[in-house]
């Protein structure tokens, strides 16, 4: 499902890096109060599992084949924010290092691999987890709804965004039925592969699993030889904190910015001339460019010609997503870096 | 007894520690001890006595469902762990573990440049780290080209660049040589800062640590000095410790 | 283990390439990548001048032409993608060989199968000449954030011990005489998923706790500074710049 470059048009990919640098930045947010320092390793080994499952194809029937997404596996195992983080870092290494989906693409990827999946399937699993009864078969119970719902969501949602900026006019019907009649299928091995991963995970190191946090037996000490109740300790501060609130924020920014992208590109049949003969925007994105860009010296900026202009305002477009992705990670690290001293960083990830 | 009021802060303090992992087997069930500034103890116990469960506690790795730990004073907790991870170096079991950079002096170099140290600064103290373990040659080499014996020499110098209140290592003499094994001592013996020692190498408690803790089922069950713990067939029987054949501790003489 | 050793898509050599700092060669890669997605489909010369380009930096890089096509294989499935898009595409049609093909499907398939393939090119040679420890001290001083950092060096770091545990893993499945042939079996590359997991989990985690025993608070410290000279920069951005010029052309001519 990995989508190359030049498969959806400029405006389209840029949006969706938007939505995807949104969704990226709020999880960095939201990843500080799930990951504590023995969890860290664990985002990182779910990154390497998912990147060595997407690798790692499955028969579905009819000699195609499909792989795992690894949203919802994620998202259980170390929680939502952080599973985005993991998708999002399987992406941008596979674009870097196997060039498995397109770089300009990665925006695109990110939302409807990374995003779509780790949301619809952490939803999907915290409504069943509070449905059912509190017992360790549920959660896996759970886990094996949530992936299977997750794989045809993100069918669906490569589908909008193909229908949006697809550079191709296949009819959008026969892309959304075939999408989603295929990942349905895979999303089964997917649901699979998810239930036994985190139910073999919950059998041998319960603590691994972000989803079934807050089982644990009272603690005993012995005295003189007899086992007593040790005093109460403080209960340990997980679970029932919301995070809710901020996944909301972030999501209804992310789609507002890409409504509006979209629907501006979408208003113009050829986005990209559009773009361009508008000055504003033109003079707009050359001072961005120039502000941090090593382009800058090298005799892009000036150009007056409205022709050449337009020519400019391709490589403009898409560089607006990183430009939009920088700003906003930048944002992020410097209040980030700005509230501690680089000396006592060991604990800020807290755990409040 | 838990406080000693000859020295003014002891090194270490453990207080009635409990820990349970959470798939519900409880490892330690109450350990309460305390190391003065500058001694040498071995931590000796049984396999799956909670000897590693409790030295992951020391410097806040796993902590506490009930009880203490304090670090000079310091307590272990949240608000103090840079602090805490300074003051405490572990050498763990494998050096393999330990060693993960691509070179011996980016591994030393590790510890000091998280807590921010840079430059020339950062250049002696790895310096510093590993001529006290006699590795100073070998600062450019990959750890994993290196004899066991070296990378856990290496191991000792990664925690030592950090120049911590106490040293704990954990089964420092398994998998070494006679030669190796020999070497590491003199090592330990000529440092100058807190020793806990987990092992369950009798000898070389008794070589080099003037007192030894028992720790078994998750309690301290004896403290004391380490050639009487070694003598006491009751209490070695009783904690499943057994002295190499032919060794017999009161025969040896121990220079401290 | 450990993040300092080569992966399989990295081929060692001294050339210039190679030699270049990280996050250059990583701003030029995805610069090049931006102006060429950027050129108009119809312009079907400046792909080509696009490849020659490519070509030159892996006569640089001395990456024999071999070694790149094979890596290029892992665009097999767009290809089939593409190769459908003739077909299924509406809009004008034209008849070729008696077949009736979209004309708009088959630009379609053009400009996924050009892009996409100097897309992946591109990557394939940055991968090539840039050891993976490189690349995440490239990310980081592009300002990737740290915790994106930290887990792509956990994941890179782990991806040694997950694929030398899955290949034990076959071993001892093919040894006892299976191999995955369709939908019976996913209950067993299921169940091995869930056991690879703990195994590699296990076994990557001592490491983690030496590592922050050790004062490790989630960023990799920085021991030696990476920096980019002026020249440095200059010499890698050449290909983007050099692409944009071609870029430029296609809008116009």
């Amino acid at each position: 499902m990995h989508v190359p470059d030049g498969f959806i048009n400029a405006p389209v990919s840029a949006a969706a890096g938007v939505v995807a640098a949104g969704a990226v930045a709020v999880s960095l947010r939201g990843a500080r109060r799930e990951l504590d320092e023995r969890t860290a390793p664990l985002a990182g080994l779910v990154a390497a599992f998912v990147f060595a499952a997407q690798m790692l194809n499955f028969p579905v029937a009819a000699g195609t084949s499909g792989h795992l997404l690894g949203g919802a596996l994620a998202a259980i195992l170390v929680g939502p924010f952080t599973g985005v983080l993991c998708l999002s870092v399987v992406l941008l290494m596979q674009g870097i290092l196997f060039a498995d989906g397109g770089l300009t693409a990665l925006g695109v990827n990110i939302t409807v691999m990374g995003v779509v999946t780790t949301v619809v399937g952490y939803a999907v699993f915290r409504a069943l987890v509070k449905v059912l009864p509190k017992k360790r078969p549920s959660i896996t119970v759970s886990a094996f709804v949530a992936a299977l719902l997750s794989v045809p969501a993100a069918a669906a949602a490569f589908t909008l965004v193909y229908a949006v900026g697809g550079t191709t006019d296949v009819p959008i019907g026969q892309v959304l039925t075939a999408m989603v009649g295929v990942h349905l299928l895979i999303g089964i091995g997917e649901a699979t592969i998810t239930a036994l991963t985190v139910g073999a995970v919950i059998a041998v190191r319960p603590d691994l699993v972000y989803g079934a946090r807050g089982l644990t037996a009272p603690l005993k000490l012995r005295v003189n030889g007899e086992l007593v109740d040790a005093p109460a300790a403080e209960p340990v501060p997980v679970a029932a904190r919301s995070p809710r609130k901020l996944l909301l924020a972030g999501l209804v920014t992310s789609l507002l910015l890409a409504g509006f992208v979209s629907f501006y590109a979408s208003a113009n049949p050829d986005g990209l001339e559009k773009v361009a003969a508008d000055k504003g925007i033109d003079a707009k994105a050359e001072d961005h460019a120039a502000a941090d860009s090593p382009l800058a010296d090298y005799g892009v900026q000036g150009i007056t010609d409205s022709r050449l202009s337009g020519g400019l305002a391709g490589v403009i477009g898409v560089g607006v997503t990183v430009v939009a992705g920088t700003g906003v990670f930048w944002a992020v690290r410097r209040r980030r870096t700005g509230g501690t001293s680089p000396a006592s960083t060991s604990d800020i990830p807290g755990n409040a | 007894m838990a406080t000693d009021s000859v020295t003014p802060v002891p090194s270490l303090e453990v207080s009635g520690l409990a820990f349970a992992y959470p798939d519900g087997h409880q490892a330690l069930f109450g350990v309460d001890f305390s190391l003065a500034r500058g001694e040498r103890v071995a931590l000796l116990g049984p396999n799956g006595a909670g000897k590693t469960t409790l030295v992951l506690h020391l410097n806040g790795i796993l902590t506490a469902g009930a009880g203490t730990v304090r670090v000079a004073g310091l307590p272990v907790g949240r608000q103090h762990m840079a602090e805490i991870r300074r003051r405490v170096g572990i050498v763990f079991q494998d050096p393999d573990d330990q060693l993960f950079m691509p070179s011996v002096r980016e591994d030393v170099a590790f510890g000091p440049a998280a807590a921010g140290l840079k430059g020339a600064e950062l250049e002696a103290r790895v310096d510093r780290a590993l001529t006290r373990v006699g590795m100073a040659e070998f600062k450019d080499r990959p750890p994993h080209h290196l004899s066991f014996g070296q990378r856990r020499r290496v191991a000792v110098a990664t925690v030592l660049a950090m120049e911590p209140e106490i040293l704990v290592l954990d089964e420092p003499s398994s998998n070494l040589d006679p030669a190796s094994r020999r070497e590491l001592a003199d090592i330990l013996r000529s440092l100058d800062v807190t020793v806990l020692m987990v092992t369950h190498d009798l000898p070389y408690a008794l070589e080099l640590c003037p007192r030894s803790l028992v720790l078994s089922e998750g309690v301290i069950a004896a403290d004391g000095r380490t050639g009487e713990l070694l003598a006491d067939d009751d209490l070695m029987r009783a904690h499943r410790l057994e002295l190499p054949f032919g060794f017999d501790p009161r025969s040896v003489s121990v220079g401290a | 283990m450990g993040a300092g050793h080569a992966h399989k898509l990295y081929r060692h050599g001294h050339s210039p390439v190679h030699a270049l700092p990280p996050h250059t060669k990583l701003t030029a890669v995805f610069a090049f990548v931006v102006v060429v997605v950027s050129t108009p489909r119809t312009a079907v010369w400046a792909f080509a001048l696009y490849a020659a380009l490519l070509g030159t930096v892996a006569y640089a890089a001395r990456v024999p032409a071999s070694f790149l096509l094979k890596r290029l294989l892992i665009e097999i499935p767009f290809v089939a993608f593409a190769v459908l898009m003739p077909f299924v595409a509406q809009g004008e049609r034209v008849d070729v060989l008696g077949v009736s093909l979209s004309v708009n499907g088959l630009w379609g398939a053009w400009n996924v199968l050009a892009k996409g393939t100097l897309g992946v090119a591109a990557s394939v040679l940055l991968a090539a000449t840039t050891e993976l420890r490189e690349l995440l001290l490239g990310l980081q001083r592009l300002r990737l954030p740290p915790l994106l950092v930290q887990i792509a060096s956990f994941m890179i770091r782990y991806g040694d011990v997950i694929t030398d545990e899955m290949r034990r893993m076959r071993i001892a499945r093919e040894s006892r005489g299976f191999e995955a042939r369709g939908v019976r079996h996913w209950g067993v590359l299921a169940k091995s998923a869930g056991a690879l997991f703990i195994r590699s989990y296990e076994r990557g985690e001592r490491v983690h706790l030496a590592m922050i025993s050790r004062g490790y608070a989630g960023s990799m410290p920085v021991i030696d500074e990476v920096t980019a000279s002026r020249a440095q920069w200059s010499y890698a951005l050449a290909l983007p710049c050099a692409a944009l010029v071609v870029c430029l052309l296609g809008w116009f001519l």
